[in-house]
């Protein structure tokens, strides 16, 4: 959170060293991005069950789905969430819902079919605290974070294309004043690719603080653990999953080369932490 | 006349966090009461069940009947429990007697493939994970409730207004105990 407020105050330095241009684009920007943002956050789980082409499910159709659930809303003292299916046979899962009385679970009929009761149960109780952490909250201030320096970095070249407004580095001069410019174009590069980095980051320590939250609802461990080992084993894709709704499942639904060794550069850009670091961290509980 | 001012909002805001602090002690009591009724609420869907799997374990296995009758009382025995302690010691009797039950149906393949069973197993079994869960929120309640009314300065304001610690939902010292090897 920090992170993001020094980069924009960065972006809005360099903002205002190569163009002359003060805070007011800053407040622009950020009014642009809050409305584009949480227009969505109010309608999130809407369009992330919709997305993903997700079915209410039935109690009697998936009635251990529904009682492992309560039972486990029993241990957080959390209102039931709605719970839905996504006929897919890759194992996978996802929570959204502004808050808890919003929230929305939703797993592939895959996942009922190869997790046992005890697996289910593991992934269950990391979708619920997702819920009970706020995390689509969380995520939904790092997009519009990352909307914001987004907009201000493209509002920088857009200017620069049109001849640039009232360069004040022509007053100041000299190679001191021109090196700052270069930093402040530079800066004006970075800082979408800083953003999303930052924004990476965040998903994945939300993701490691559900495993954590979800292991203290259910007090048993190796059920995740083992969940996470079946999820590391199986190589199917979600099909309706995309880019978008990417970081909100409990395994990143698009990388198919998981459990390959990864280049520490991709690293930056991934939603979730390694399977294997997880249940590393898991099993050290 | 700045001096009273300044009295003033120090009064004030004295109170309010007074008042705060009263609101946060009810809520945290309330909880924990909501916790311990939900136990409550999950023990009697166990005795509702219990008839149901007797009737269909029947069915298939007649001649079980000192299983059928171990279990019915330990239900009756659970229901009519009086205080705490003596309805943990009935509680823990007809878990013991429904694990027997399941034991039994394990013998009869045809009663392990019947739909209205399975159904009712995994009834029987969430509705068991549901009393651990419950037992283990109203835990967890009673931790938070009685840590805050012990710690300064809540104690002074639990102890005017009469809030009582908790007594924790404890595991049946016999099954949690070590265990006794003998040679």
């Amino acid at each position: 959170m920090a992170g993001f407020v020094v980069l924009i105050v960065g972006v809005v330095t360099a903002f205002d060293i190569a163009f002359g241009y003060g805070p007011v684009w800053i407040v622009v920007a950020f009014v642009v991005a809050m409305l584009l943002t949480w227009g969505a956050y109010f309608k999130s789980d809407a369009i992330a069950l919709r997305a993903s082409r997700a079915r209410p499910a039935s109690r009697e159709e998936f009635a251990r789905y529904h009682n492992l659930v309560d039972g486990l809303c029993i241990a957080g003292g959390l209102e039931k969430p709605r719970l839905y299916i996504v006929d897919d046979p890759a194992p996978n899962a996802f929570a959204t819902g502004r808050n808890p009385k919003h929230a929305a679970l939703a797993v592939t009929t895959g996942l009922l079919e190869k997790m046992n009761r005890v697996e289910l149960e593991g992934v269950l109780a990391h979708e619920l605290s997702h819920v009970k952490n706020y995390d689509i909250l969380v995520s939904t201030i790092a997009v519009t974070m990352v909307g914001v320096v987004a907009l201000l970095a493209d509002l920088g070249f857009r200017m620069m294309w049109l001849g640039g407004g009232r360069r004040r580095s022509n007053n100041s001069g000299g190679a001191a004043g021109g090196l700052l410019l270069v930093f402040a174009l530079i800066m004006l590069v970075l800082a979408p690719i800083i953003a999303r980095i930052m924004q990476f980051a965040v998903s994945r320590q939300r993701e490691l603080l559900a495993d954590a939250s979800g292991v203290q609802l259910t007090r048993y461990p190796p059920g995740l653990i083992s969940a996470l080992e079946k999820l590391k084993e199986d190589q199917t894709v979600v099909r309706s999953a995309t880019k978008a709704t990417a970081q909100l499942w409990i395994e990143s639904p698009l990388d198919e080369e998981e459990g390959h060794k990864q280049a520490k550069m991709n690293r930056l850009f991934q939603t979730h932490p390694p399977l294997e670091e997880r249940i590393r961290i898991l099993e050290e509980m | 006349m700045t001096a009273l001012i300044i009295v003033a909002v120090i009064v004030v805001l004295l109170i309010l966090a007074l008042v705060f602090m009263y609101n946060r002690l009810v809520r945290d009591r309330n909880r924990v009461d909501n916790a311990w009724s939900q136990i409550d609420v999950q023990l009697k869907r166990r005795y509702d069940l219990i008839p149901n799997l007797v009737e269909t374990v029947k069915g298939y296995a007649a001649h079980e009947k000192e299983t059928f009758e171990q279990v019915t009382q330990a239900r009756n025995q659970a229901m009519n429990a009086q205080g705490a302690h003596d309805q943990a010691n009935a509680e823990n009797v007809l878990e013991g007697a429904l694990k027997s039950l399941f034991a039994v149906a394990e013998a009869y393949p045809d009663l392990k493939a019947n739909q209205n069973f399975l159904n009712l197993q995994e009834e029987l079994t969430s509705t068991e994970d549901r009393i651990a869960y419950a037992r283990q929120f109203f835990n967890d309640s009673a931790l938070a409730f009685n840590t805050r009314i012990q710690s300064f300065p809540a104690n002074i304001m639990a102890g005017m207004f009469h809030f009582t610690e908790r007594e924790y939902f404890e595991a049946d010292p016999e099954s949690t105990g070590p265990v006794q090897v003998e040679f």
